[in-house]
């Protein structure tokens, strides 16, 4: 955003609420004062007898005393049903107007406790009109396409650069330089981020997260989180959460939020109408409040985790419970939190049923959660149904000092890595409790992996995985080289018909680096990298689906495993595929070291189309697409006619190569054309000063010396044979 | 292209130049000696011994007879450059960081360090051509460049009508060659950024700078127009232009103090072409292991000298794809 932008987007701002809000308060005072209305109406003997009692209501929130209270009485001799209290100070007469405002006396009278400031504000006369006036409807404006990206004619794909204070976003050109389609200075204070489904971009400032998007990347939401730090949205973009570590300190005025908010530091918000829903104010957690602060854990994020169609959203409470919400109300299932024991973390299954499944236990949104080693009971993983709360699968597992709960991206199977230890604790290992979900009664298979497995990666919506495991880690502080991790790649043995068989190796590769896993969207290809590393810098191109000779051992499974491309990327600490799967990006951010910042582009095979240096260069991310809206059956249409289609797309990056080349020659000819010309009278301008002068003109001692220095060209003749012929 | 290591200095090169018939090729270092060397094969002629402190800049006359130096011993010196004779030291309160002659010879500039209560300023000599002959103790025109503005470079512009300057502010001045008189002041590289290295074309019609704001920049000598502008991702101490080719190149690197904590690929220590018209980035020559302080091209276009940190020069005579290399723009327009 220009400075310009940034002030015109000032002067359009409505300060006038603001104005009325902090408007000089001319009657000094009166702020110990408030107003109390709904109360009994009493005659003159019953007097004191409630203002006794209500008192004793009001020193609820501050102190007062019988002679503070004036109660006015009628003509009829009976009260009025209202009173004037005054408070010590001011903030307890605010305080009573928010605890006491609404308080049931009894079940005719509800007290309704105003400010006396207020009273003078609002119910004075012309301050509110006295009939009711149909508030004007606005008309209709037609909203500007929040998916028009999607739109564009050579469908590609959009990513946002964040480099120095500039935030840009581009169109992807391959090998060409990518097309701004908006740039700003000062656009986010932290970082930024798309929402899932590539809708919005958000910003983070201080006062709070703001969405941009549609072609004109104009503001569509705000949420003003004070201080805000982390954001996350749910699947569907439907509601956004916001967290910061300070809590919130309400003051009267911030805008969005209200009394409620004091002390939250979690904020639920929906994104369609900006509205808050709820917040909820940090996790206590007793064991974490005892340690200095920098022992302390991270905080777990996302800590409101969704269902994949944001009916529901839970958050755990370690040790102890699962709160499941349900939207948009934000109310607790069943108005409590599921009591489990001991309970470290858990995770939605990625699959949303249809409605017709839901109707089903089997069908309903699935939950699985892990309890650790309490009380004689065995450490043990469970998949729990929600809303019915029934648990559907328990597993019990012993010696476990971890667990990780990996849903297969279409909810079809659930890996559950164990890191376990052995029983004198010295040793520790790995294994790999697999849940078929899709099958009866969920059947389960185990891996052991002798060594700790450090990373794990299932093929999206696929059924093979990577992982990468390393011998026993060094003891803390020992070694400073990383230890050699193995990469292991997985298959189901082939089957005639689904389901997939048992899970076999195919290959493991030894004294690797890698750290890293990274699927393409689409499946089939994968990169396994070395990243955040100071001495290796590798991507590796597996394809799993290789065309080509088959090695013998591995014909037996649903894999033909190759590798297609090693590439380096030197200082690599982030690593994104673009939506389509068809290109890959490794970036090197100042957030993590200052060498070599900025971005690489490589094509799914590992070729690199753009290298791109930038200066203080800090994130790059792809703008989500959402999901195709085309049929199963137009999808396979499309795939039928790959190559059609694949021809038609060559040709017109012909077309638009040679359009490019075009205008950089056109462009050149220009400059070039530019310099001859200033040249010619810069050649000319200089030859009339010598004149002036009297000076010869410039050319004429180098044309001198170039006489003296012409080549002297020796012609020596040599006879080697002379012979005689007739001719006939 | 295969380079001429010239290892004739035990410290940092300061300057490189070659004479105006490009035969000659003067290198100065930090190690206070003064050498020569045959541009064509790279032997050593001779050296020329006096300095006593680094020597920052050399510049042999036009019609290669003297060679004017400057150095941290607050001297400028003129030496008869057949037989190595010091014939003139004149005496500074600072060290002289840059020394030129005009086109004619018949005079010299220098420019003086700020420091210690002095400030920076550039100073012009009449020279005797003879060498036998007497010459001026005292400068013929002084400019006293404000505090905090010192002159780091300076050239004198065509037909010595101007003296350019090149400020530790980032900026360029132009000055009156005769009255030095300040005409104009143009804030061309960012601000607080040294201009490092001053080059004129060869007709002294436009320069081209080079600063730790990591580009380089040509300009117009008559209005300080910039023409045109190179941006890298280093630090630039050097910049030269070339002739034949309407190419620059440009030096430079991590500094020097940083050296020690980066790897050599961090260090980018290669010597960039650009196309001066284009503003496209050409190519590279590795082959320093220390930041290039100074880069120097032939008169003729021929070869070109890159002096670095590291004490070495290293002499690259162009070779045939070197010169057959076009655009297709230029290619055309040269069939014309």
């Amino acid at each position: 955003m220009t400075a310009d932008e940034f002030y015109d987007d000032e002067e359009e701002i409505d300060f006038s609420d603001l104005r009325e809000q902090y408007e000089v308060k001319l009657e000094e005072g009166l702020d110990t004062f408030v107003v109390i209305d709904g109360l009994p109406k009493v005659p003159e003997d019953n007097k004191p007898k409630l203002v006794k009692f209500l008192v004793k209501k009001l020193q609820a929130v501050g102190s007062t005393k019988e002679d503070s209270v004036y109660m006015p009485m009628g003509e009829d001799g009976q009260s009025q049903g209202f009173a004037f209290v005054e408070y010590e100070t001011a903030t307890q007469a605010a305080q009573a107007v928010k605890k006491l405002n609404g308080l049931a006396l009894d079940k005719r009278h509800t007290l309704a406790v105003n400010k006396l400031t207020d009273i003078e504000r609002y119910g004075r006369e012309g301050r509110i009109d006295e009939k009711y006036v149909e508030p004007e409807q606005e008309p209709f404006v037609e909203q500007e396409h929040l998916r028009s990206w999607i739109g564009d004619v050579r469908a590609r794909d959009q990513f946002v650069l964040f480099r120095a204070d500039t935030v840009g976003v581009y169109f992807n050109n391959k090998k060409d330089s990518p097309e701004m389609t908006v740039e700003r200075q000062f656009w986010t204070e932290s970082f930024v981020r798309w929402s899932p489904l590539g809708t919005f971009l958000t910003s983070l400032h201080p006062q709070g997260v703001q969405l941009w998007g549609g072609s004109s990347w104009k503001r569509m939401a705000r949420f003003p989180h004070p201080a805000v730090y982390l954001v996350d949205f749910s699947p569907c973009e439907k509601y956004l959460v916001t967290w910061s570590n300070k809590p919130i300190v309400y003051q009267e005025g911030m805008p969005g939020l209200t009394p409620e908010e004091d002390g939250k530091t979690y904020i639920v918000w929906d994104v369609k109408t900006g509205k808050l829903l709820r917040s909820f104010p940090p996790i206590e957690n007793a064991q974490e409040a005892d340690k200095p602060p920098n022992m302390r854990k991270k905080i777990q994020w996302p800590l409101f985790k969704w269902t994949a169609d944001d009916k529901y959203c839970a958050r755990v409470t370690p040790g102890s419970s699962i709160s499941v919400y349900e939207t948009p109300s934000m109310v607790l299932l069943d108005k409590k939190s599921i009591k489990l024991e001991g309970v470290v973390d858990f995770e939605w299954s990625p699959y949303a049923p249809t409605e017709d499944e839901a109707k089903k236990v089997s069908g309903e949104q699935l939950l699985c959660y892990w309890t650790p080693e309490i009380n004689n009971q065995t450490a043990r993983v469970s998949l729990m149904a929600i809303p019915s709360k029934e648990i559907i699968r328990t597993r019990n597992l012993f010696s476990v000092s971890d667990c990780k709960l990996h849903w297969q991206s279409e909810g079809a199977y659930l890996c559950v890595k164990v890191d376990r230890h052995s029983k004198r604790g010295k040793s520790t290992f790995t294994s790999l409790e697999f849940f078929r979900i899709k099958e009866k009664n969920i059947p389960n298979e185990p891996i052991e992996i002798q060594d700790t497995v450090v990373n794990f990666a299932w093929e999206p919506k696929g059924d093979r995985f990577v992982l990468i495991t390393t011998g026993e880690l060094p003891p803390a502080g020992a070694a400073p080289a990383p230890p050699k991790t193995s990469v292991s790649f997985y298959a189901p043995e082939k089957t005639k018909s689904p389901p997939a068989g048992p899970f076999r190796l195919i290959r493991t590769i030894d004294k690797r680096n890698s750290n890293a896993i990274f699927w393409s969207p689409k499946g089939r290809f994968c990169i396994v990298a070395t990243i955040n590393s100071q001495s290796s810098h590798e991507l590796e191109f597996w394809d799993f689906d290789f065309d080509g000779e088959k090695k013998e051992s591995e014909k037996d499974l649903a894999a033909n495993l190759q590798l297609i491309g090693t590439v380096e990327h030197y200082g690599v600490t982030d690593l994104e595929w673009d939506p389509s799967g068809r290109y890959v990006v490794s970036s090197s951010s100042m957030w993590k070291h200052t060498m070599e910042n900025g971005y690489h582009m490589w094509d799914f095979k590992g070729n690199s189309l753009r290298e791109d240096h930038i200066e203080r260069f800090k994130q790059f991310a792809w703008r989500p697409r959402p999901p195709t809206m085309l049929s199963k059956e137009q999808q396979k249409q499309v795939r039928k006619n790959l190559r059609e289609y694949s021809r038609q797309f060559d040709e017109d990056d012909l077309i638009l190569e040679s359009e490019a080349s075009a205008t950089i020659i056109e462009a050149r000819r220009r400059l070039l054309e530019e310099w001859r010309a200033w040249r010619g009278k810069m050649e000319r301008e200089l030859e009339e000063e010598r004149e002036d002068l009297g000076l010869p003109p410039a050319g004429a001692d180098e044309e001198k010396e170039m006489e003296g220095a012409t080549v002297i060209e020796e012609i020596v003749e040599e006879v080697i044979e002379e012979k005689e012929e007739e001719i006939a | 292209m295969r380079p001429i290591l010239l290892q004739g200095h035990e410290r940092a090169l300061t300057q490189v130049k070659y004479n105006k018939d490009g035969d000659l090729l003067f290198s100065v270092s930090k190690d206070h000696v003064i050498c020569v060397w045959y541009s064509q094969n790279g032997e050593r002629l001779g050296t020329y011994n006096g300095h006593q402190g680094a020597v920052w800049t050399i510049d042999p006359n036009p019609s290669s007879t003297i060679l004017a130096s400057g150095g941290a011993d607050n001297t400028i010196r003129l030496w008869d450059m057949k037989t190595g004779k010091l014939f003139k030291t004149w005496d500074f309160p600072t060290a002289v960081k840059r020394v030129e002659f005009t086109e004619d010879g018949m005079f010299v500039l220098g420019t003086t360090e700020e420091r210690m209560g002095h400030l920076g300023t550039i100073v012009v000599f009449p020279v005797n051509p003879d060498i036998e002959g007497e010459q001026v103790n005292e400068p013929s025109l002084r400019i006293v460049c404000e505090t905090k503005k010192k002159a780091v470079v300076a050239a004198w512009s065509y037909l010595g009508k101007y003296i350019i300057a090149g400020h530790e502010d980032g900026s360029v001045s132009q000055y009156d060659g005769k009255t030095g008189e300040q005409l104009l002041n143009v804030p061309v590289h960012e601000r607080g950024m040294l201009i490092m290295d001053m080059q004129m074309s060869a007709d002294k019609t436009y320069f081209i700078t080079a600063s730790k704001d990591k580009s380089a920049k040509i300009i117009d000598v008559k209005t300080l127009n910039i023409l045109k502008k190179f941006e890298t991702d280093t630090p630039l101490n050097t910049a030269a232009i070339t002739a034949k080719k309407e190419f620059v190149i440009l030096g430079g690197g991590q500094e020097a103090m940083n050296v020690t904590t980066t790897s050599a690929r961090q260090g980018k220590f290669e010597a960039r072409f650009y196309h001066k018209i284009f503003e496209d980035e050409i190519g590279r020559v590795r082959g320093h292991f220390g930041p290039l302080n100074t880069i120097a091209v032939h008169p003729a276009g021929v070869s070109y000298a890159s002096g670095g940190e590291d004490g070495y020069v290293r002499l690259h005579h162009f070779d045939k794809g070197y010169f057959d290399f076009m655009y297709e723009v230029e290619r055309t327009r040269a069939q014309h």
